[in-house]
């Protein structure tokens, strides 16, 4: 547990090292209070809720999130820090769940730091506070798939520009399954079965029945799965690295 | 204590390390040497667990790397090639991370923290990140980080690289004054290094090993080792052969004016003392009189000399 957090700590830390988390921060409100407002047409539906802040999140972290993950693994392996990090008395779950939690951790803050959002419904209206929560748990968890997701693509790299491709080409594809021009097109080639398991694994449709207010426990089950699946794909490469 | 038993690692086709087996005890400072590639940082890596071995097995005080790596990177500080540290870090963070990581807390933390910032003199630049570090510094960070908890084995890949020669003499003293109850394993390519703080010196090549033993033991192997040079002016050139032809083995040649005999070591001794009784008794007054001490460099030349780039794979 010590050494958990030593590295949980460490990698939280690493990201105030340097500008990235304050870019990071700025450009995530910037662009959720943008989407919210301009695209969203949040005052137009004159709604007392938050659907036009949520149901950006997908397409926003399908950038953004590469963009806190992609070092994970890929800084380690350039700096040859992997080489400390893997030689020190640490279980490597221990380093790839530690890594990992500190990236969600900073989503988190962002996350956090949208709050104001949540006044200002609040302020103009009677919202369903409880909605409200569920969707930022549903898109918690949906920020650590695609963080999982990340780390699983920095690992394979020493160049945190190709874990950056390579995430934000895999997000992609476990967000635009979800988008229903998708499924009508698929379903002109694609065997039905297929595609509905492929729909099946868009974030997107179980972040969608979430923000609807519905915490079915199947949808944090896929998160979780998609999340646990990644750690441990992660673990795999770093593991099949050093036999190789 | 380390032990390793047959240990080969394969990089595809390339035997990087090839059948390698020895034993290194507790008090021990062993100099592992060989050219670039000969695979020094490979058992290295191998036997701090970062690299799993293609066969063989290596125990570090009695943990098996392949069943227990937890126990055997527990008993091991390691200081990696190039010394690599988190660069966004102090030295103060990094090794207080460190420690925390090596299970250390409280006040043992702070005392741990604080001796191997003395032992390698980086107070001045605790606060610095580690990028803005200079090469000395950032080596001496890698060196404290290593030596942290006080572990029973010490592995270091090229400890003093980079370091100017104060430095590198202090690393030298901080490296003898922890050997008499740890086990150390340093690689080198600064033969003089090897003479002034390893107890013994292990050569590979290509994955073997080709010599292991003290390095005055290595030295034995040059012929000019512990051999006395004579230098005598050119006309008493047939009184002094006169005088030392009773030494066997007796060269000469002509150099700047002078001759220059060389009478081999006898029985792993220099001759010094017979030979000066010798050119006494034949009224000779020598230019100079000398021991000749070999060079590692030479064993070391040729021993691994060979076309390093072509390996097969054997």
């Amino acid at each position: 547990m010590n050494r958990l957090s030593a590295v949980f700590l460490r990698e939280f830390k690493g990201y105030f090292a340097t500008p990235l988390a304050y870019v990071f921060l700025v450009i995530f409100l910037g662009l959720t209070g943008g989407f919210t407002f301009y695209l969203g047409g949040f005052f137009d539906q004159g709604q007392a809720d938050l659907r036009s802040f949520f149901v950006f999140h997908p397409w926003l972290y399908l950038f953004l999130i590469p963009a806190v993950g992609m070092r994970l693994w890929a800084e380690e392996n350039r700096s040859g820090t992997i080489e400390l990090l893997l030689t020190l008395p640490i279980p490597l779950w221990t380093a790839v769940l530690g890594k990992f939690l500190a990236a969600w951790a900073f989503v988190a803050l962002g996350l956090i730091l949208t709050a104001p959002i949540w006044a200002t419904v609040n302020y103009l209206g009677q919202p369903d506070n409880g909605v409200i929560l569920a969707s930022y748990l549903g898109s918690l968890m949906m920020a650590g798939g695609y963080l999982a997701i990340c780390s699983f693509t920095s690992s394979l790299t020493r160049s945190q520009v190709i874990a950056f491709v390579i995430s934000v080409v895999l997000c992609f594809l476990f967000t635009i399954t979800g988008v229903s021009s998708f499924a009508e097109a698929g379903r002109a080639f694609l065997p039905l079965a297929l595609l509905d398991t492929i729909v099946g694994l868009s974030f997107i449709q179980h972040f969608n029945s979430i923000m609807n207010g519905v915490i079915d426990l199947r949808d944090l089950v896929f998160f979780g799965s998609i999340t646990a699946l990644f750690l441990y794909a992660t673990a795999i490469v770093i593991d099949f690295k050093k036999g190789a | 204590m380390i032990e390793i038993e047959h240990l080969v690692k394969r990089f595809g086709p390339l035997a990087a390390v090839d059948d390698l087996s020895f034993r290194v005890s507790t008090g021990e400072v062993l100099g592992f040497l060989g050219p670039n590639g000969a695979g020094k940082s490979t058992t290295m890596k191998m036997i701090t667990g970062f690299l799993t071995p293609s066969s063989g097995s290596i125990r570090v005080c009695g943990h098996d790397v392949a069943t227990d790596p937890l126990g055997v990177k527990e008993s091991i500080g390691y200081l990696p090639e190039g010394a690599p540290a988190y660069p966004d870090m102090t030295p103060l963070g990094f090794l207080r991370f460190i420690a925390q990581v090596r299970g250390l807390s409280g006040v043992k933390a702070v005392l741990a923290v604080d001796r191997a910032i003395e032992q390698t003199d980086i107070l001045a630049v605790i606060d610095q990140p580690i990028d803005t570090l200079s090469k000395g510094f950032k080596r001496r960070v890698g060196i404290a980080q290593a030596i942290l908890h006080d572990p029973p084995v010490l592995i270091m890949d090229e400890p003093t690289d980079g370091l100017d020669p104060n430095q590198k003499f202090e690393v030298r003293r901080l490296i003898q004054a922890m050997a008499a109850n740890k086990t150390i394993v340093i690689s080198t390519h600064i033969l003089e290094e090897v003479e002034a703080i390893c107890t013994r010196a292990l050569i590979i090549d290509r994955g073997r090993v080709v010599a292991d033993g003290t390095p005055q033991e290595l030295l034995l192997r040059t012929s000019r080792h512990l051999g006395v040079v004579v230098d005598v002016a050119l006309e008493d050139r047939v009184a002094a052969h006169a005088a030392l032809t009773a030494f066997k083995d007796l060269a000469a040649e002509e150099l700047n004016g002078v001759i220059q005999f060389f009478v081999p070591r006898h029985l792993d001794q220099a001759p010094i003392v017979a030979v000066a009784e010798a050119l006494k008794a034949g009224g000779i007054s020598p230019r100079a009189l000398r021991v000749v001490t070999g060079r590692l460099d030479d064993v070391f030349r040729t021993l691994t000399r060979g076309e390093a780039g072509t390996r097969s794979a054997a």
